[in-house]
């Protein structure tokens, strides 16, 4: 059936913007073919490593038939899985500490103390560059005394990690403030008859929630990866446990640092579904 | 709009500023600034950036303090306490709603913190919104409404907690002309209606002459003048004044016998104690009228029209006098027309009372 009304030919007028258009397609699609191969690059080195660790751990001994032995042994294998408890203590306890500690001085300084901003991001990004076994060297006689008041637990450690996920921390919470009007907010707050502590948790917080919650990511994956501090000061977490495993049990030890990944990744995704869950909830409820 | 000054009753409080003082380093952005606010009156502080109006403002709020000076609210010292025991509503320059709370919610946010029960939380906010006209909105988050809208909501809000005042700091400048313009009608009818006692500070002097019981306006740190919208056009002070509010033409004059002549038109003066001899005459663009086509004539108030801005209702003629004087006459646009660019004409000067400026006498 012939179409009425559609012309043959494109109008002389119209046939550059046609071409553009072409262009842009094939400009687009180049690009997509592009991307594609970046991620799938990207994807087979990360990936690939993380293949070989499995295959590893499912080698058996000698010419044997593959086996999961060694992920058994996971459960099984003594301190383990209080080394596991005590670094998901070590990244709960760091988190709480870091935004108790990070958010009303941010907020504050921010408010009411403008000029003490660069001061506290000095001392806040300080520990990015001192080397974690100079740290370790200054800790010590610190932790002598830690030892003494707290006692040995491997969850005085959260004293040390705290300063550590300060420069990440201060980023994160930066940003989220920087995107609101902290003075106004706070201004208005208090002339509808907000207190200080209000104005933080009514107004401020809610507001930077998302910021929150990536800084909260950051400390879980720095605290679950931490190895150098707590080796040296001679403190029991996943990361030293592994490592003492390795020497043991080659398979058993990239089974528990595959299972440490996989789990570090599970509990990062969770946490950002609870502020993406919020912020979806929220955004229904706006629609 | 009229503004309806003593036609309502009035329920609001008296506001006095005595002798308020503020400096930012060698800054000084107050100057022992005197204002007293009458109960239900709507004042507006009009001045250039920098005079320290929104400082008076922000002293008055409590979210600054004064280095000297009070603050006395319904007859209460408030100047050493803080901002948010004052009870003092306050509407921003920047739009204020929190972003993680509804229309509805940021309205019952102040009667929350006042422990009011749920219901008539509700209540309450729904019937604030109303008086806006946003009950339809209430329910939508700021990113979801308009400037104006988010400013109205603003408005609520303030109101919702029953202030003994209402502090407007620049709330229009972020709006486009006409929103502007209607926002401006509707902050009015809502004061009046609520007869909260209004401080609103402002650089724009036609939203401040619409608005305000009395408009003061503000140099330096101090009130230069505090009248009414009409005194303040009509009879300024100050040559600052003058030339702050409104558009004004400056015009070589000679003071004698409590007269101004002023082009060879004697005029009278608004302080009729000027000192004798010449002066600078502030004459508005109104007071001038268009005599018509003199094609042969001379005289100080003849010239050729430059140009004829188009303002609606009235127009604006710049006429060159001649010897680099150049003044601004307004008539109606329906007259204008007569008058293109490159017609000889001759002014006529109103014989209303005019402000000299004995320090200046160089025309402009």
């Amino acid at each position: 059936m012939a179409e009425i009304g559609v012309p043959h030919r494109i109008p002389s007028t119209l046939a550059p913007m046609a071409q553009g258009r072409g262009v842009n397609a094939r400009r687009r699609s180049r690009l997509n073919v592009w991307r594609r191969f970046v991620l799938l690059a990207l994807g087979i080195f990360f990936l690939t490593p993380l293949y070989a660790m499995a295959e590893f751990t499912t080698r058996g001994i000698g010419s044997g038939p593959r086996n999961l032995d060694a992920w058994r042994a996971i459960v099984t294998y003594p301190d383990l899985i209080s080394a596991i408890v005590i670094s998901l203590e070590l990244a709960a306890i760091t988190s709480l500490a870091m935004l108790f500690l990070l958010v009303p001085t941010m907020i504050w300084t921010r408010l009411r103390l403008p000029k003490m901003q660069r001061v506290v991001e000095y001392i806040c990004l300080l520990p990015l560059t001192i080397p974690a076994i100079v740290l370790v060297v200054g800790l010590a006689p610190i932790y002598k005394w830690v030892s003494y008041i707290f006692g040995d637990s491997s969850l005085t450690l959260a004293f040390a990690y705290v300063v550590l996920v300060l420069p990440y921390t201060f980023r994160a919470i930066q940003s989220g403030l920087s995107a609101i009007d902290v003075a106004t907010l706070s201004e208005a707050a208090r002339s509808l008859g907000a207190g200080w502590p209000t104005v933080m948790w009514r107004v401020i917080v809610p507001n930077i929630r998302a910021a929150l919650i990536n800084a909260a990511l950051l400390s879980v994956a720095l605290v679950l990866g931490e190895f150098t501090i707590a080796q040296l000061l001679n403190y029991q977490n996943l990361q030293v446990a592994i490592n003492l495993l390795g020497r043991a049990n080659a398979g058993v030890s990239i089974a528990v640092a595959l299972a440490s990944l996989l789990l570090a990744f599970a509990l990062l995704l969770a946490l950002s579904f609870v502020g993406n869950g919020r912020r979806g909830r929220a955004a229904s409820e706006k629609g | 709009m009229s503004n309806g000054a003593g036609a309502t009753p009035r329920a609001g409080v008296e506001v006095r500023l005595e002798q308020l003082t503020r400096t930012y380093g060698t800054v000084v952005a107050l100057d022992g600034l005197n204002l007293t606010i009458e109960p239900g009156e709507l004042v507006a502080l009009l001045g250039p950036s920098g005079c320290g109006k929104t400082t008076a403002l922000r002293l008055l709020a409590g979210l600054e303090d004064a280095d000297a000076g009070r603050v006395v609210v319904a007859g209460k010292d408030l100047t050493r306490l803080s901002a948010n025991k004052r009870n003092i509503g306050m509407v921003f320059q920047a739009y204020s709603l929190f972003p993680h709370m509804t229309a509805l919610q940021n309205v019952a946010f102040g009667l929350r913190l006042r422990h009011v029960s749920s219901a008539e939380r509700k209540k309450v906010a729904s019937e604030t919104l109303e008086l806006v006209g946003l009950s339809a909105q209430s329910h939508r988050y700021a990113h979801q409404m308009s400037g104006g809208q988010q400013q109205r909501v603003a408005l609520a809000r303030a109101l919702a907690i029953k202030p003994e005042v209402l502090l407007l700091d620049e709330p229009l400048s972020a709006l486009d002309a006409k929103v502007r313009a209607q926002l401006r009608d509707e902050i009015r009818r809502v004061q009046l209606e609520v007869g909260t006692t209004t401080l609103f500070v402002t650089h724009d002097q036609e939203e401040a002459l619409a608005i305000a019981d009395r408009v003061g306006v503000m140099r330096a740190g101090q009130l230069e003048q505090l009248g009414s919208p009409s005194e303040v056009y009509g009879r300024p002070q100050t040559a600052f004044v003058a030339e702050f509010v409104g558009l004004s033409n400056r015009l070589a004059a000679e003071v004698k016998g409590g007269m101004a002549l002023v082009r060879g038109v004697v005029v009278p003066l608004v302080d009729p104690a000027t000192p004798e001899g010449p002066a600078m005459a502030i004459v508005r663009p109104e007071a001038f009228s268009l005599a018509g086509h003199t094609d042969a004539e001379s005289g100080p108030l003849v010239g050729h029209v430059i140009a004829t801005a188009f303002l609606g209702a009235v127009s604006r003629i710049s006429v060159d006098l001649g010897g680099g004087v150049t003044v601004l006459a307004q008539l109606p646009t329906g007259d204008a027309g007569a008058y293109p660019a490159g017609t000889r004409v001759r002014l006529a000067l109103r014989p209303d009372p005019v402000l000299v400026n004995p320090t200046r006498v160089a025309e402009e």
